[in-house]
Order: structure tokens, then C-alpha cells, then sequence
């Protein structure tokens, strides 16, 4: 599976549009790691854990889309886009999604 | 006078430590920029030449930071709400959560030639009211080609 978030995949023809795949995880952070950030919040800059939490989210959102693109039969997906939001406070959403085609 | 000594304790940390974080960061984005200076990275959706045949693979590439601020900033904010103007104590730490963004990315993909059709998102994920930890995410995304040698 090709993923790319150009318009079209370099060297490559598209031959076939199979529309918009999508894939999208919710996580909320646990309280070991919302402990260890606010403690950070005294002398400021990276949270770690929530890094990590939210690689791993959109690892798992990237995944979810490549299914979605599996399951339609195609071999690549173009023009990815990444959202996130915070839904609730403590909740995060992840959505990653672009078109899935077919590439020679 | 108890919780003032304790306030004004968090700040001197928050400012010391803090600002010595910030140093420290800058210094190793400052070396790492200059390793990873010959890939191109730009906003860019082709590679400039014809890509039939020169073009070995593409692949999404990312790389994400979660910064919040520290104690002495948010009260220099808090300063600057009364009188308005740049806030440059919170520029600083956005400034640092981009490029440590780009960099991640491109360290994601350490033999790529270009990357292509970069962006970069910035997420609030709280805004720091109340209790809260005001906290952004960065995140840095575009397309790592890989050439033919």
C-alpha cells in the first residue's frame, strides 16, 4: 500500500478512484501520564507520554484507513490529510483520511 | 505567605529550569537542522523534473511533539493580557515544537531525497483554564520520495 498526501503518486498513473477512506481512534490519557505532565507543568516543554500516546493513536488511525483502502481493492491512497481534536477534556480524537485508487 | 513563597518558588523553577530546557532544545534543533540541511523539504507537490522513471518510492512521513508551557510563561502571558502586544514568551515554545516536528520527520526517513507537500498542523489539546496544563500538539507531515541513484 502506497500512502501519500500528494495528489497523485510520483512515477506512477492512477487508473482507478475508489473515494474517500477514512480511519479515526479516540484515546484518553491515563493518570500515571497526566501525573508525570503536570509535574512538567512547572518547568514547561515536551510531554513525552503524550507523544508517544499520540503516535500511537494515529499509527492506529493510519491502520484503520489502510483497511478501509484494502478492503475496496486498491493499492494506494492519495492526498492523506491528518485532524485532531479534542473532544473532552483528557480525550483526544485522531482522524487521518484521503482517496483510495489504483495505481499502475 | 505560605502558598506565596510556593508560587514564587514554582516560578523561579519554572524560569530557570525552564529556560534552561529551552536552551538546550534550541541547541540540538540548531545541529540537527545542520545535518539534515542537504534534504529538501518544501510545501512543493513534485520534485521539478520528470518524475517517470527517476522516482524509486513514496511514503508518508510524520513527526509529532506535545509542548505546554511552563509556570514563568504562562505568568508573562498573564502580563501581557493587561497590556495586549506580542505574546514572545509562548512564540518561543511554538517555534521549538515546529521545527523539532520537521526534524522528527525527517529523521523518520533518513535516506529519503525530498519531501514533498509538507505541513504542519497544530492541535490545542487543552488550553491551560483553570487547572488545566495548557498543551499543543505539533505535528509535521508531507511525502518522503526516494530517488533512483
Amino acid at each position: 500500500m502506497i500512502v501519500t498526501n500528494l495528489e497523485h503518486v510520483p512515477g506512477r498513473t492512477i487508473l482507478e478512484h475508489y473515494g474517500i477512506v477514512q480511519g479515526s481512534t479516540i484515546r484518553a490519557k491515563h493518570v500515571g501520564r497526566d501525573f508525570m505532565a503536570s509535574l512538567k507543568n512547572v518547568f514547561g516543554g515536551e510531554l513525552k507520554g503524550y507523544t508517544e500516546l499520540l503516535v500511537e493513536s494515529r499509527e492506529q488511525a493510519l491502520a484503520r484507513m489502510i483497511k478501509q483502502a484494502e478492503e475496496c481493492g486498491a493499492n494506494a491512497i492519495v492526498n492523506v490529510r491528518f485532524s485532531t481534536s479534542s473532544v473532552t477534556q483528557g480525550a483526544a480524537e485522531i482522524l487521518a483520511y484521503g482517496t483510495a485508487v489504483k495505481v499502475d | 505567605m505560605f502558598e506565596l513563597w510556593i508560587a514564587i518558588a514554582a516560578l523561579a523553577s519554572g524560569y530557570l529550569i525552564g529556560g534552561a530546557i529551552e536552551k538546550k532544545h534550541y541547541r540540538s534543533i540548531h545541529e540537527r537542522e545542520e545535518a539534515t540541511m542537504n534534504v529538501s523539504v518544501s510545501t512543493r507537490k513534485s520534485i521539478g523534473l520528470d518524475e517517470e522513471g527517476r522516482v524509486k518510492r513514496a511514503e508518508l512521513a510524520y513527526g509529532s511533539v506535545v509542548v505546554s508551557v511552563d509556570k514563568f510563561k504562562r505568568f508573562l502571558a498573564g502580563l501581557r493580557n493587561l497590556f495586549g502586544g506580542e505574546v514572545s514568551s509562548y512564540a518561543s515554545l511554538i517555534d521549538r515544537a515546529r521545527r523539532e516536528a520537521f526534524l522528527r520527520m525527517k529523521e523518520s526517513h533518513p535516506s529519503a531525497d525530498y519531501f514533498l507537500n509538507c505541513r504542519l498542523e497544530t492541535a490545542t489539546l487543552s488550553n491551560g483554564q483553570g487547572k488545566t496544563i495548557g498543551t499543543v500538539e505539533v505535528l509535521a507531515y508531507g511525502t518522503a520520495v526516494y530517488l533512483y541513484k
